[in-house]
């Protein structure tokens, strides 16, 4: 009996590990295809229809390159960097839940399967930890390059890493102190209707969240480590090959898994209105079994949507806005975004002490009123047109 | 100096809160680029698509061939001389008897090469010769080569096929100068 | 011989990967010290956070064994590494070895390592007899678990430890500040 949960468990991480893998090959395809159509033009459109085959071919490329390691630098290492950005990259989206669960008859016996991973009790913790951990990758390739390009790639990294997770932490403690679980499946429950998504009861956590998920997973305008006008290519200077395909692999799933927890954690996971009402209209017209294993279905494929949403907002900011300066980077996560996020904790917190749960609102409330009052009595800025 | 009307004088003033808060401008920066999602888009799909390029393009060479198809150069070499890029060299040979429908000087060109590699394209040798015999199509461009071999361009590739005329386009665009009054570039 | 058989026979995969674990332990903790390179020396004391975070996921406490990711592995070494990096540490840079301080390390070594053995021979008489599996709570390293007791039987040390932090952050941004006649790098 518990062979037959532990393979169909196993079956689930299979499909879940291959829908990763690719996700992150189409990406690079999307990635392309959307700078493309944001700048009016038409993307990569050769290779199979739409260029649909772009990632193969990619792939095809990458392999067939030259595979070098720089003869100064330490090889192990050298070879270690990518493994572990591939590594943590994957380990990450263990314990987020993709549906409700599966049912199924095996040996007229009936089994309900969640759709996940494995169900932790500390799996925001759990994700933090392998996102803490994703820093190493780059810093091991970096420093292993023996490269000053590479090396500055890797501490910028570092240091990037280090001050975002802080306020990255901090934004979520917010929603675990709404939710009062550090489980993932617990708090896409606790987001059943619409209204009470993370997104409405914390707009300013959502926006600190998605802010310090740009700067994890080193996207523009946070993507410093690899900036080229400074650095060539940052920490994956020195590499070619697979290797490389291997950080920018990575760099790829990173964003998925992120896209996958924004939309856990704020935007309901794999909740939709009515959903309730839905999955126990197709249970009665189908059966407890076939019903329910549709109802997920349709779970499963609304939050890849959120999942594509947010993966395609990565894109779209990528392609908008230009890379921010290191000290304006810094300013920005120790001078604003932990202070706002703590701010953010005391608020809820104080709202939680009074049943008011929209009390983040408060805070978003007071900037815009601040914003637009300035902005009406300051003097307009002189942007005239020069006239001769 | 003032080059265009859209100079801009930027003022240094301190910033406002929602300026300082950079979401107001980060957001209509998306509104920008999703709304060039919805754009026609610019690009052409070039070997399918081919843009025109207009009556002065400068493209694949021809030796033209006059109205009774005999081949106008004679192998004066004025435009190897004119030649910046050094592109172009000849063999001159006398027109033997009974081939006065092949050339139409006492004098031809046995060898002419182009080495594509070398061409700048800038069209001097077309405004050298005195016998409006070398032109440069504005309808076709040189193919792409893949092999060294293929890049020097011989008579067989040069000179003008009888069933594939060359016609330049006479266009007021064009100022067509002729040195021989008879055969204006419009004749052919 | 027999005997070691007999050993592993007995036990059950848990202990399995408690061996497997404790191995790997011993393995990357005296790789950190046998290290030449800083570096090697860093990644392996990495290496043995990670595996007494499983030692912790073995003894059902995964709060702890995630929070020692996060705080040690994926901050505090991500720091030593920084530094490190920063250093250019030569291997032929020998200043640090010379006798003075190999013969004092010698000596704070053995001290830690008598001290350390007599402690276990003390404990050992009393942990075979207290510990039983009855009164073995398999809540004790869970969050809520954690949290009630922080909150009520610890909540003095706990704050303390809080105004600890708070004095050393203090103290951190004391030392970074900039005074009036610094010069400005």
């Amino acid at each position: 009996m518990d062979l037959v949960i532990l393979s169909a468990k196993g079956i689930i991480i299979l499909v879940l590990f291959v829908i990763t893998l690719l996700i992150a090959a189409y990406s690079t395809w999307g990635e392309r295809k959307a700078a493309a159509f944001l700048q009016d033009r038409l993307g990569p459109n050769r290779a199979g229809v739409w260029g649909l085959m772009q990632p193969l071919a990619d792939a095809g490329k990458m392999f067939f390159k030259e595979d070098f390691i720089p003869a100064q630098a330490s090889k192990w290492l050298f070879i270690l960097g990518p493994c572990l950005a591939m590594l943590t990259a994957l380990m990450s989206s263990a314990v987020i839940p993709f549906g409700d669960s599966i049912r199924f008859m095996w040996d007229k016996v009936s089994y309900e399967v969640p759709l996940q991973g494995t169900e932790l009790n500390i799996g925001v913790l759990y994700i933090f930890g392998v996102v803490s951990l994703g820093v190493y990758g780059v810093m091991v390739g970096g420093w292993a390059s023996n490269n000053k390009f590479s090396l500055l790639g890797a501490i910028r990294a570092a240091s990037q890493n280090i001050s975002y997770e802080i306020a990255l932490g901090l934004s979520i403690i917010a929603i675990l102190m709404m939710t009062g679980s550090l489980s993932l499946r617990s708090i896409v429950n606790e987001q059943a209707s619409f209204f009470e998504w993370n997104v409405f009861t914390q707009p300013l956590g959502f926006i600190i969240f998605l802010t310090c998920a740009f700067a994890e997973c080193n996207r523009t305008p946070f993507d410093l480590p690899e900036c080229e006008t400074e650095l060539v290519g940052g920490y994956h200077t020195e590499y070619s090959s697979m290797k490389l395909g291997f950080y920018l692999f990575a760099e790829y799933i990173n964003m998925f898994v992120s896209s996958a927890f924004i939309s856990t954690l704020y935007f309901g996971g794999f909740h939709y209105p009515f959903m309730n009402e839905v999955g126990s209209a197709l249970e009665k017209s189908m059966g407890a079994i076939t019903g329910h294993n549709i109802a997920t279905a349709i779970q499963f494929i609304l939050f890849f949507g959120k999942i594509f949403f947010f993966i395609f907002f990565f894109m779209w900011v990528r392609w908008t806005v230009p890379r921010f300066r290191y000290d304006q980077l810094m300013n920005l996560g120790w001078k604003s975004l932990i202070p706002l996020s703590i701010l953010n904790i005391v608020i809820t917190g104080a709202g939680l002490l009074f049943n008011f749960k929209y009390a983040s609102w408060l805070i978003a409330i007071v900037m815009i009123v601040l914003a637009i009052t300035t902005t009406v009595k300051a003097p307009k800025r002189e942007m005239l047109t020069q006239q001769s | 100096m003032q080059l265009t009307n859209r100079a801009k004088q930027v003022s240094n003033k301190e910033m406002t809160l929602a300026e300082k808060m950079y979401l107001p401008a980060f957001f209509s920066g998306l509104g920008i680029t999703i709304s060039h999602l919805f754009k026609k888009k610019v690009t052409i799909q070039y070997p399918e698509v081919k843009k025109y390029l207009g009556p002065v393009y400068r493209g694949h060479h021809v030796l033209k061939r006059d109205e009774q198809g005999r081949e106008r150069c004679t192998a004066c070499g004025l435009c190897a001389v004119a030649c910046p890029a050094e592109a172009i060299s000849m063999v001159a040979a006398e027109r033997k008897k009974g081939e006065e429908n092949l050339y139409r000087e006492e004098k031809y060109a046995a060898v002419y090469e182009i080495n594509m590699l070398r061409c700048i394209f800038c069209g001097l040798c077309e405004e050298a010769c005195p016998k409006q015999a070398v032109y440069l199509r504005h309808d076709r461009m040189v193919p792409v080569f893949m092999e060294r071999d293929e890049v020097v361009y011989g008579k067989e590739r040069l000179v003008e096929k009888m069933d594939d005329r060359y016609v330049r386009a006479n266009n007021s665009e064009v100022k067509a100068t002729p040195t021989e009054p008879s055969l204006t570039r419009a004749a052919t | 011989m027999t005997e070691f058989l007999n050993f592993f026979k007995t036990l059950t995969p848990t202990g399995y990967l408690f061996l497997v674990l404790t191995a790997l332990t011993l393995f990357s903790a005296i790789g950190v010290v046998t290290a030449r390179n800083p570096i090697y020396s860093v990644l392996a004391l990495i290496a043995t956070f990670f595996c007494l975070s499983g030692h912790y996921i073995l003894l059902n406490a995964q709060f702890l064994a995630a929070v020692n990711i996060i705080v040690y592995a994926g901050a505090i070494m991500v720091l030593f590494l920084f530094t490190i990096m920063f250093l250019n540490l030569r291997r032929e840079d020998e200043e640090s070895k010379t006798n003075l301080t190999k013969m004092a390390s010698v000596v704070v070594g053995g001290l830690l390592m008598v001290m350390l053995i007599t402690i276990f021979r003390a404990k050992n008489a009393q942990v075979t007899t207290v510990s039983s599996n009855t009164s073995f709570n398999p809540n004790t390293g869970l969050v809520e678990h954690l949290g009630g007791l922080l909150y009520s039987d610890y909540i003095l040390p706990f704050e303390l430890v809080s105004v600890l932090f708070l004095v050393a952050m203090v103290g951190a941004v004391m030392l970074g500040k900039r005074e009036a006649g610094d010069r400005h790098f």
